[in-house]
């Protein structure tokens, strides 16, 4: 059984179609990278998938759960199980760093704090912050912020994590510490659908490519196989793009 | 008349008037403060029932939006006087203190509510989005995530309303209610000359309204920068 | 409570009333018209002026915006004749309503008068512009873009401020209300009517200014 199963989802930004008919399949512990030209519903996917823009029909289905994206107490089931991290990182701007990770786990989870609080430190040592617990966002780098977006989202205990376009926003010379970070979730086998712009990051971590256009999946398959030997005209073109870019 | 009011400066300065005066004056404070707190209050509460989404919502969503609409499109000594009238008719003695607090908080909640809600909507929407994905109810985001952030963009502008509205309370005279505006008619018609009367009116409120004018380019001041925290 | 509501007796008053209200909308107009006069003299003694214009200025700003308006009309009514000085009421609102209103436009149009670039300026002037000119030519269509917002929503505060005159026994639209409950003890009804015509003058103050912004700047701005 798929971890994630998406079937002919269908969503609309303000009467505009966003995403027409996409369908994908996660398997457990499996990596999906999704690229593609800017505008092609990427990142769309992935706020239709937490629930932040409601899809028009289609089906998702969690682990053999179909997800009921009107109904709040499915929704909540959803979210408890998925976790997402911005573009823009969305850290709380009023909390310090380890109230930022603590405050769903307690508050929402309703678990212990100083369990929580422990996890948290351990989360931060991991992304290297260790040393930043009490510093606010607008203290932090991008880089720094981005790092206390994805312990946020870890210590929520995500079955599947979501990453969307982790670091767009990033000065290029921060970008790295983030990807060594997912690199090492990569490793401890966590279920990931990734957006990314960074070409030689998606084809080394990914299971899979898909590669989104114009609101749909045009082609997937392995990376060797989306950046070696595209099939479709779309991915040839967008295979040639990136590579005059680089 | 510069003899006359030579004449009368002594009978008017006097222990007893100054007493009258001071305490007319605390009672304009109290209208201005209990007005502008009490509007706060309701006026945050507005804001919580127009920013709910959702089908369920729509009724007290569109109550809070007429409300605020209305209220502050009426002058505010219509409202003290339908207050006044409408007090008549509830057979009970309320004091036209209480009265006028109630009309004057009517007016302060609905201007609140507007610099609350653009307070509101000043905090990055992106806010939302990840406390929506955290499972935080809008509630929680609200008083936890939003107005945390929401107070510094709230606060200038709503000294600048309350600065407004100490003045707006002077029509809470035409009620009868003793505050500072109602004093000036009480002293003029125990025949003391406009000028000593409506004079020293002016500078108690000069005395009271500008240094909290002071205050208030101080404050500005001190939030324009974007600290963050 | 015995009371019932009664609004057909004063629907005899509707008439009396509207005429009122047209009176309180052109009470509005003259005394914005002056206003905003006196807040540009104002804005550019504070900006321009030498130590002591600048001082007068002040002075006038913190005087009229730190005292109510009701006040100041009951001072220029009532303690002015005591100097020889004589108004008729309606005089008197429109002097009271004009230097109040004129002390807030002053602090409004000294900020539009701050957001002017200084760069801009350092081009006019070498473009050899004289002062009046560069206020002429470059400081009142800019301030003019920038200021729309507040000086409208200025102007349908002062809507609402005219029904000071009623007070005073001036025949607007809040004076009328008061004569009509005078003579018809329907208060409540009355008052209820009135609120609406306020609104329905701050609505159409709104719309108009709307069609101006839109116009002169090709876009909605007013937030009233």
């Amino acid at each position: 059984m798929p971890h994630l199963e998406i079937t002919n989802l269908d969503a609309a930004y303000k009467s505009q179609p966003v995403l027409s008919g996409v369908s994908l399949s996660v398997e457990k512990g499996e990596v999906v990278s999704l690229i593609g030209p800017s505008g092609s519903g990427k990142s769309t996917l992935l706020r239709v998938l937490v629930g932040l823009l409601p899809p028009r029909k289609g089906t998702v289905v969690l682990d053999g759960t179909p997800v009921d994206y009107s109904d709040q107490r499915s929704l909540r089931a959803l979210r408890d199980r998925c976790a997402i991290v911005f573009q823009q990182f969305n850290l709380f701007r009023n909390m310090d760093v380890l109230r930022n990770v603590t405050i769903a786990p307690v508050k929402i989870k309703k678990r212990d704090r100083r369990e929580v609080e422990a996890e948290a430190e351990a989360l931060l040592a991991k992304v290297g912050l260790g040393d930043k617990l009490r510093a606010y966002p607008s203290e932090l780098s991008g880089g720094q912020q981005q790092r206390v977006a994805i312990a946020r989202a870890l210590a929520l205990r995500p079955e599947i994590l979501l990453l969307d376009e982790v670091t767009s926003a990033l000065d290029p010379e921060l970008v790295q510490e983030v990807l060594d970070i997912i690199r090492l979730l990569v490793g401890e086998g966590m279920t990931m659908l990734v957006v990314s712009h960074e070409m030689g990051f998606v084809r080394e971590v990914s299971s899979r490519v898909a590669l989104m256009s114009a609101g749909a999946i045009v082609e997937i398959g392995s990376p060797a196989q989306i950046f070696d030997a595209p099939k479709t005209e779309r991915a040839k073109d967008f295979v040639a793009k990136i590579l005059r870019a680089h | 008349m510069w003899a006359r009011l030579a004449d009368e400066a002594p009978r008017f300065f006097t222990y007893y008037n100054g007493i009258f005066l001071l305490q007319a004056m605390g009672a304009t404070l109290l209208l201005s403060l209990g007005g502008c707190l009490a509007g706060s209050f309701f006026g945050l509460l507005l804001v919580l029932l127009r920013k709910t989404k959702g089908a369920l919502f729509l009724v007290p969503r569109a109550l809070a939006w007429g409300f605020v609409e209305f209220f502050r499109r009426v002058p505010p000594l219509v409202v003290l006087l339908l207050a006044f009238f409408a007090s008549n008719l509830v057979k009970m003695d309320v004091s036209l203190f209480l009265v006028a607090l109630v009309a004057l908080t009517f007016v302060a909640t609905a201007f609140m509510a507007e610099i609350i809600r653009a307070g509101i909507e000043g905090v990055h929407p992106n806010q939302w989005d990840s406390a929506a994905t955290m499972n935080f109810g809008y509630l929680r985001t609200m008083l936890t995530i939003i107005l945390p952030q929401a107070w510094k963009i709230i606060l200038p502008p709503a000294f600048s309303f309350f600065l407004l509205f100490v003045k707006d309370t002077a029509f809470a005279s035409q009620l009868g209610t003793l505050e500072l505006t109602y004093a000036g008619k009480v002293l003029t018609s125990r025949g003391f000359t406009a000028v000593l009367s409506y004079g020293s009116i002016l500078v108690l409120y000069f005395a009271l309204s500008y240094p909290l004018a002071r205050f208030g380019a101080w404050l500005e001041d001190r939030l324009a920068p974007s600290g963050n925290h | 409570m015995q009371y019932t509501f009664q609004f057909g007796q004063i629907t005899r008053y509707l008439p009396d009333l509207l005429a009122g209200a047209l009176i309180s909308l052109e009470i509005a107009f003259v005394c914005f018209w002056g206003a905003l006069l006196i807040g540009l003299l104002g804005a550019m003694a504070l900006h321009f002026g030498g130590v002591w214009t600048r001082r007068v200025a002040r002075a006038y700003v913190a005087c009229f915006t730190n005292t109510p308006g009701l006040v100041q009309i009951y001072f220029i009514y009532f303690a002015l004749p005591e100097f020889g000085i004589l108004f008729s009421s309606l005089q008197a609102v429109i002097i009271g309503i004009t230097l109040n209103a004129g002390g807030y436009l002053t602090l409004i149009l000294k900020s539009g008068f701050l957001s002017v670039h200084r760069n801009e300026l350092d081009a006019a002037e070498v473009m050899g512009m004289s002062r009046l000119q560069l206020v002429r030519y470059i400081i009142v269509p800019h301030i003019a873009r920038v200021l729309f917002p507040p000086i409208s929503n200025k102007f349908i505060l002062m809507v609402l401020g005219t029904a000071v005159a009623g007070v005073f026994g001036v025949e607007d639209l809040m004076g009328r209300t008061i004569n009509a409950n005078a003579e018809s003890f329907r208060a409540i009804e009355l008052l209820s009517v009135t609120a609406c015509l306020y609104v329905a003058m701050t609505i159409l103050a709104t719309l108009v200014l709307a069609a101006v912004s839109l116009l002169c700047f090709g876009r909605r701005r007013s937030s009233i």
